[in-house]
């Protein structure tokens, strides 16, 4: 199996576990991951916040490169994914925009690239079934929720990808890695995203809470997957200890499928998960 | 003068602007007890939208919600009548900055210089765009301990990755007109950014 990737700029710097783990675990699947050439940031919600041109021409830049390589596209980064998806879901069903992209970005949209997250290349494409089979340090007596954010699964009309009040698959995909995986009813709650930046007090409040929730449920840890929730729930937390470290998805795929570079990711985040995964034997 | 004055005209600029149906909302609140922003900001999505609906415009486009709103979808996705309110919140901020109106100036700076490193750079490099963010906003010491704990982490590289082909962005932000997907917009300038750090 063979896809475009489009790791994004957090992936290069403060997400760099994310983009580590994520080659790894694809690797270790048999997965290929082709990063695409040249790629250009997605704009964020800096550009759909004050250039909404701007907003689905940086996108369908990108989605032009990936049309020269011609495989489906997948995208760690829930923001960037929710990013790329909307352009092309303007691309694809508005000729207006269509027209007006293919002459800023000099290019024919030809609709044969498939934007995807990377959790649902792994959910729909590769299958929990075909990952399970690999798994040689089941996450035996880890107890975990997971969270998916707010950019994943929104707007459901254009994502098209699990239930976007009560998403499962990356509940599943945990599951299959021998993980405890506890529901609670803030799956999709906002994290606060960006205004991280420039209202830290604001973002307090908000992590505050999903910190709260998940211990009320009895998680030791959160799995998400996108790197803005991830920092979010690392950096705006009153206390910096060890308690309650946050995960992403591929991190956990790494660690289960036995690959021996887990700990390097492990050792790179702000809440060190390493005193956890001893306590319960996993590293 | 009252606060209460009907522009009809507003409503309509609103609506093109932000493509959303506004006139069918019903007030049931369901955005607003989704919203993560109501505990913040001063008006809650359904209030914004009351008031897009009766042309308050001074009011509307000075409120913080449409800066605090963090464009996390849930409002549209719950909405009844297929209300995205997100889409409305980035209409207004739109027409706000039209007029110069900026209740948040940080995040308004916060945005300038994140598409502008983009323009200079190709992608964001955290370090020098947050620097340029710092002495923009004057924010200058908030989050120093946990920049220096990434940083002994290896996670803000100093440097920052330049694109190849920044010719061709420059020309995608060039005929990026924010006019041409009915927005207008003047007062952004990417190539203030230029010299990069
Ligand atoms: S959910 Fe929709 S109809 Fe209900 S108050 Fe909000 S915008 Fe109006
Ligand atoms: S998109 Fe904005 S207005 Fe809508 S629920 Fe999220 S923060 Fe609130």
């Amino acid at each position: 199996m063979k896809f475009s990737y489009y790791p994004g700029c957090s992936l290069e710097a403060t997400a760099k576990e994310y983009d580590l783990s994520a080659r790894a675990a694809c690797q270790a699947l048999d997965v290929e991951l082709q990063e695409l050439d040249d790629w250009v940031c997605c704009g964020a919600t800096s550009a759909h916040s004050i250039n909404k041109t701007l907003s689905v021409s940086l996108p369908a830049k990108n989605i032009a490169i990936a049309q020269q390589v011609g495989h489906d596209l997948v995208i760690p980064c829930s923001a960037c994914y929710n990013m790329l998806k909307k352009a092309d879901h303007h691309m694809r069903n508005d000729s207006d925009v269509r027209g007006k992209m293919e002459e800023i970005v000099d290019f024919k949209y030809t609709g044969d690239v498939n934007v995807l997250s990377l959790l649902e290349a792994m959910v729909n494409r590769l299958g929990i079934d075909n990952i399970a089979q690999k798994v040689v340090n089941p996450l035996k007596d880890l107890k975990v929720v997971c969270y998916y954010g707010c950019l994943l699964v929104r707007p459901p009309e254009i994502t098209h990808f699990d239930r976007d009040e009560n998403p499962e698959s990356m509940d599943n995909l945990v599951k299959s890695l021998g993980a405890t995986v506890i529901p609670w009813s803030y799956k999709t709650d906002c994290c606060g995203a960006n205004l991280g930046l420039t209202s830290s007090d604001v973002v307090q409040g908000m992590v505050g809470r999903l910190l709260d929730a998940a211990k009320e449920a009895g998680a030791d840890a959160i799995v998400t997957s996108c790197p803005l929730c991830h920092s979010n729930l690392e950096m705006r937390r009153k206390e910096h200890g060890t308690d309650l470290p946050v995960f992403y998805f591929t991190e956990l795929m790494g660690l289960a499928l036995g690959l021996k570079d887990c700990t390097n990711w492990f050792s790179t985040h702000l809440i060190d998960p390493r005193p956890l995964l001893r306590s319960v034997s996993l590293i | 003068m009252s606060t209460v004055s009907p522009e009809k005209s507003f409503l309509d600029e609103v609506k093109k602007r932000s493509g959303q149906p506004i006139e069918l909302c019903y007030q049931c609140q369901k955005c607003a007890s989704g919203c993560i922003a109501t505990e913040f900001a001063d008006y809650y999505p359904n209030e914004v939208i009351r008031m897009v609906q009766l042309g308050q415009k001074e009011r509307v486009l000075n409120c913080s919600s449409i800066w605090l709103c963090s464009a996390c979808e849930t409002c549209g996705a719950r909405c009844p009548n297929n209300i995205n309110v997100r889409a409305v919140m980035d209409a207004l901020k739109e027409m706000a900055i039209e007029k110069g109106i900026i209740k948040e100036k940080r995040v308004k700076q916060f945005h300038n210089v994140f598409l502008g490193t983009v323009y200079s750079h190709g992608r964001i490099h955290e370090v020098s765009m947050m620097a340029k963010y710092k002495l923009k906003s004057l924010d200058l010491f908030s989050d120093m301990g946990i920049g220096f704990k990434m940083f002994t982490k290896g996670k803000l590289p100093l440097t920052p990755k330049n694109i190849k082909d920044k010719s061709k962005l420059k020309n995608i932000f060039d005929k990026s007109d924010p006019s041409m997907l009915n927005v207008k917009l003047e007062d952004i300038n990417y190539g203030e950014q230029k010299t990069g750090v």
